[in-house]
């Protein structure tokens, strides 16, 4: 194994699906549905394989990979993970599978659904293991194409039409990257002298470290960073893509899009704007810090006002973010920590979610919690289903979500003690949306409306029982993502020592 | 040998229930009578687990001061360690021995109470995850532990109330319980985060040591806030005032899960969190203070609400809420010994209680309002004997177990505070008259309904025996702790060495006795008619029947603060917020038209400059504004 190309095949997997596609024909639609299950199956067993040979004493990148590919621009094709990169690759590819699963019952051109489907998870996958600036680039743009296809040509059409919700999504992804390319290009001209020119992440990060860019500047590319991964991130007052995008989006987008492609900000927060520039982001951290509390109360107050489960499930997503990005801002290594762990957590316990909505929507073509009721009577699998992301999703112990919430406020409390108390009460409010989601959709009378549609089993139990096993493995066994994410966001531990009084905006404020 | 052997594997005792929720679960869930059998062996194991470390505890070195602590890195992050483990202590061993009996006795119970539901196995499911919930709860070695569990003992609670999810009212009181103790929830983990930032540690063990040392450099200030914050948790779980609101609502589960609930599982949790961590509590004398009135205040509260209640469950859930002000009452002045003698009396006589008023509406054709009875003695010989020994157990009448465990926290509460004892004597009185009420109505006189009556009968052997074996503990805990010497093993500091007091002893059972008398002349020998002194007290009896309109008046509160103000955020973000977003983009396409006429008319061409434009406008503009504020960031 010593040799083996493993995040190349990782990669590679969802790619060779998409091209073979092409030459399956239209209706062999069982054919087209297995070639991507056991396309994204090899995928997730190799990135598990990953997952537990990274050997985290040694910490750091591993599993790399690099090929010179445009020398004159110093490009290479250069993969790795480290602690903080492997969680999330492995939630791409768990929730990978499961949109897989997800999309069976897909009946309108399913063959285009899954090769654009193959080619959305290779482009969120490039991401995670790129080592090289331009790579990860690359494959942020790759994404953009199937999503948009995707939400206007098999999304739905509730509060906005589906036409919007593809456009919004597809501008503000595009604002995003609109960004990150002027802070990227400037990182790369600004890092070397032209000759020695290189996209590499952690030269740049050396060169960081060299003292290559001037406060001045870390300042100005770090805000345009923020602003590129803070709308990706669905940072106030960047959000409202995301309720929109989702309630527009097929299930296996939503799923894909709140479960791992948001999460490309936060990862981008750490690993360009922290790595790169400490400096800049020490200096907006507390902005951050104050932006997070307010998508953490007032998005879970607006969840409140829904009636649309997506637009539930997509509020109550920013107000998780807002956790991520508290412990982002708070710049030590346990909130860092609790950030990537929130965004692990939160990516299953959305990605089961919209998997159960979907599900639900496909037969009921409801999704109002005013229309929907009872479904325990009828579906009591997808109503447990529904519990668990509902469970997690209000921080119980026991499942994933409650570690990475108690370590953020951990870490964040002696940083910002106003924010973290304002932002721990969201658990209060947080429960008060998911109970009532969940009381009105699942529990009370037996409908008779709905006698007549099956619970899901089969393929369709597959999500949740790939999801369900991640959610409730983690949240027993936390050691095993928090050791994972711990030998990751130890190695900044200099980093933050060094920056630990630098000059903040606002004085810092408390 | 076999104490040895429990003790080493006292993890086994949440472990066994929680397995058995594994198996029922995800197996044997649609076998009903498998199910109920796999739950019934593991509590008795469980239970003869907690038998040997009880014995082990007896017979060792065990002590408050000296306990066995085994435990297991649950995670680590950069410093901060949290573990998982067992902590035995005599405080422990009584918990531990309190919760497997009751459980166990409950589970038996149902066996024959839920005969014949659909969901029986799922009702098995849920009661043993409840059960290794609280095990868990008990044995925590540290906070997070014991928060953990507690977070799960409020599931299990959600679950079990809500268990006949088809009924509104039952789904809508499971997500009251869960809201309601998750207000508390959050005071509790804020306090639990400030003590792991002020010692680095939330080891129970390791906190003793620290707390004493923090006080001498630090004084007592930061540590009181941090006292009262946790002090939230109980005072949501145990169904203080003012969030006791969940706990009446709480009996829309079956009858065996208010009998969990309201004797050993969940409600009193919060005692014990507050007993557990009296190290803490008990060096702040503010805090003692507000655990002290807030106790008193509950009790005497909760009792004038039941006076006036009709429905059976209800009336025995607000004494629960009462008795649990009793216990916090209790450790307010000081007192650890009798709020856990209290604690355990209660257990007994109060999941009796219940499984009787469970029998009762059993044989009623689940009737409720106990005005709707009446005559059931005849029919229901056993439970009415049982029901008798809960309310004289209760009253605190010689020689129940209630009279001992009650003396003691009245003669404590006397030795601190009059008024408090006062309040305290003044619920004792008032307890006797509402249980002799309940008891009289439901059994004495003529039946209400002569149908309902006809087709009464007892209940079968699985439901009765537990309430014989309760009825016997209700009859003996009392007096056997006493002579034991309770006081000896749990404990907090010196071991008291009190005797009865005879004086306040003697008065408060006077007092019950009159209590019994004047309900026996009003329901039973009938010299006073009920609605006219209902009618005379006006305003008064309207409160009381009204449980003081609080649940009415937080819905008002929710409607406006939560609800109202969500609306208006809601509007404001897809009207403002989204909008200044859409004015931003309407203003770059503005500018980008203005410029397309000097373009060559190729899309692409439009495309590139607009983006160009854009990009190139904000970043200068970013970027000056970020020197400007930079400079200013360093005029602060």
């Amino acid at each position: 194994m010593e040799n083996f190309p493993l995040l190349t095949t990782v990669l590679l997997a969802p790619i060779s699906a998409a091209l073979l596609l092409c030459f399956v024909s239209a209706r062999a639609v069982q054919s087209v549905r297995v070639i991507c299950a056991a396309a994204m199956t090899v995928a997730l067993v190799l990135t598990v394989y990953a997952f537990f040979s990274y050997d985290m004493s040694v910490g750091g990148m591993q599993f790399m990979e690099d090929v010179p590919w445009i020398t004159d621009l110093g490009v290479h094709y250069a993969l790795g993970v480290d602690g903080i990169s492997l969680p999330m690759l492995l939630l791409t590819e768990l929730i990978g599978l499961a949109a897989v699963f997800s999309s069976w019952s897909i009946e309108k051109r399913p063959k285009e659904f899954y090769i654009l489907l193959m080619i959305l998870i290779a482009g969120v996958t490039g991401t995670f293991i790129a080592r090289d600036l331009f790579i990860f680039l690359l494959c942020y743009e790759v994404v953009v194409i199937p999503i948009y296809i995707m939400v206007i040509i098999w999304g739905s059409t509730k509060r906005v039409s589906k036409e919007y919700a593809g456009m919004k999504l597809t501008i503000y992804l595009l604002m995003g990257s609109a960004f990150m390319l002027v802070g990227v290009v400037a990182l790369y001209l600004q890092a070397f002298p032209p000759e020695m020119r290189t996209f590499d992440m952690q030269a740049l990060a050396a060169a960081a470290q060299a003292g290559s860019f001037s406060e001045e500047f870390q300042i100005f590319a770090f805000f345009l960073l923020l602003l590129g991964f803070g709308s990706l991130l669905s940072m106030f007052p960047f959000h409202s893509w995301s309720p929109d995008g989702y309630a527009g989006a097929p299930t296996a987008v939503s799923m894909i899009h709140a479960g791992v492609l948001k999460k490309i900000g936060g990862y981008g927060l750490i690993r360009l704007g922290l790595l790169v520039l400490p400096l800049g982001a020490k200096f907006w951290a507390p902005l951050i810090a104050g932006l997070a509390m307010i998508n953490v109360m007032y998005a879970a107050y607006i969840a409140l006002a829904q009636h649309d489960l997506k637009y539930v499930i997509g509020y109550s997503s920013v107000s998780h973010m807002g956790y991520v990005l508290l412990g982002f801002a708070a710049l030590n290594v346990v909130s860092v920590s609790g950030a990537v762990a929130n965004m692990v957590a939160h990516g299953v316990m959305s990605a089961l979610f919209f998997a159960m909505i979907g599900y639900v929507y496909e037969r009921t073509h409801l999704r109002s919690v005013r229309e929907l009721r009872g479904l325990a009577h009828q579906m009591p699998r997808v109503a447990t289903g529904f519990m668990l992301a509902g469970m997690a999703s209000l921080g119980l112990p026991g499942l994933i979500g409650f570690m990475p919430e108690f370590t953020i406020f951990v870490g964040s409390f002696s940083e910002y003690p106003v924010f973290a108390v304002l932002a721990i009460s969201g658990i209060i409010f947080t429960a008060l949306y998911t109970l009532r989601m969940l009381a009105r959709i699942l529990f009370g009378p037996r409908d008779s409306r709905f006698d007549h549609f099956e619970d899901a089993r089969g393929v369709a139990m597959m999500p949740l029982i790939i999801l369900g096993i991640a959610l409730v493995g983690f949240g027993i066994f936390p050691q095993l993502l928090m050791g994972m994410v711990g030998s990751g966001t130890e190695q900044l531990l200099p980093l933050l020592d060094r920056i630990a009084d630098a000059p903040a905006v606002l004085g810092g404020i408390r | 040998m076999f104490n040895e052997f429990a003790l080493e594997h006292a993890w086994l005792i949440p472990l066994l229930p929680a397995v058995s929720f594994v198996i029922i679960g995800m197996l044997t869930r649609s076998y009903g009578r498998l199910s109920a059998a796999i739950a019934v062996t593991m509590s008795t194991v469980s239970f003869l687990l907690a038998i040997g470390v009880a014995a082990a505890v007896a017979a060792g070195n065990i002590t408050v001061d000296a306990p066995f602590v085994q435990k297991l890195s649950w995670f680590h992050i950069g410093g901060v360690e949290i573990s998982m483990g067992v902590l035995i202590d005599p405080l422990t061993a009584m918990m531990l021995m309190v919760v497997t009996t009751v459980s166990l006795l409950v589970q038996i119970y149902s066996c024959g109470y839920m005969k014949g539901d659909a969901g029986y196995g799922r009702f098995f499911a849920f009661l043993s995850l409840f059960a290794g919930s609280m095990l868990g709860l008990v044995i925590a070695v540290n906070f997070l532990q014991m928060y953990v569990f507690w977070e799960l003992v409020g599931l299990c609670s959600y679950l079990l109330i809500g268990f006949y999810y088809y009924k509104v009212s039952a789904r809508e009181a499971a997500k009251k319980a869960f809201m309601t103790t998750r207000v508390g929830d959050f005071g509790l983990l804020l306090g639990i985060l400030l003590l792991q930032l002020t010692f680095g540690t939330l080891d129970f063990l390791e906190l003793q040591q620290l707390v004493p040392l923090y006080i001498l450099q630090f004084g007592s200030g930061f540590l009181t806030i941090i006292a009262l914050l946790l002090f939230v948790g109980p005072i949501g779980k145990s169904g203080q005032f003012p969030l006791h609101v969940w706990l009446p609502d709480a009996m829309e589960g079956p009858t065996p899960v208010s009998a969990l609930i309201h004797a050993a599982t969940m409600v009193v949790a919060g005692v014990y969190l507050v007993g557990r961590s009296f190290f803490l509590f008990s060096q702040l004398p503010e805090v003692m203070t507000v655990i002290a009135w807030v106790g008193g205040f509950t009790a005497i509260f909760a009792a004038s609400i039941a006076i006036t209640q009709r429905q059976i469950k209800r009336i025995l859930a607000y004494s629960t809420v009462s008795q649990l002000g009793y216990m916090m009452l209790a450790l307010g002045v000081g007192s650890l010994t009798s709020s856990f003698f209290h604690l355990m009396t209660h257990a007994f006589f109060k999941a009796m209680l219940f499984l009787s008023a469970g029998a009762v509406m059993h044989a009623m054709a689940e009737e409720a309002d106990i005005f709707k009875m009446g005559g059931l003695r005849k029919k229901m010989p056993v439970t009415f004997a049982a029901m008798t020994v809960g309310v004289l157990a209760i009253s605190g009448i010689p020689p129940f177990a209630g009279f001992f465990s009650k003396d003691e926290i009245l003669a404590a509460a006397a030795s601190v505070s009059t008024p408090l004892y006062i309040l305290a004597t003044l619920t004792a009185f008032m307890t006797a008259f509402y249980m002799a009420r309940l008891l009289f109505v439901t059994f004495m006189g003529k039946p209400a309904s002569q149908e309902a009556y006809d087709h009464a009968h007892e209940v079968g052997w699985f439901m009765r025996v537990p309430l014989i074996v309760l009825a016997v503990l209700s009859v003996v805990s009392g007096l056997w702790a006493h002579l034991v010497g309770f006081g000896e093993w749990v404990r907090f500091g010196p071991a008291q060495h009190e005797g009865i007091n005879w004086l306040i002893a003697g008065s408060s059972t006077v007092l019950a006795v009159l209590a019994l008398g004047l309900a026996w002349k009003i329901y039973v020998a009938r010299s006073w008619d009920v609605d006219a002194i209902a009618a005379k007290c006006g305003v008064l009896y309207q409160l009381s029947f009204h449980k003081f309109y609080i649940d009415e008046i937080y819905a008002a509160l929710i409607r406006v603060f939560v609800d109202g103000a969500a609306k208006v955020l809601y509007w404001i973000d897809v009207n403002i917020v989204d909008n200044i977003v859409n004015i931003l983009a309407g203003l770059v396409k503005a500018v980008g038209e203005l410029l397309s006429p000097a373009e060559n008319g190729q899309a692409q061409s439009y495309a590139g400059v607009y983006l160009c434009g854009v990009i190139i406008l904000l970043a200068y503009g970013v970027y000056y504004a970020s020197k400007l504020m930079a400079m200013l960031g360093g005029a602060f």
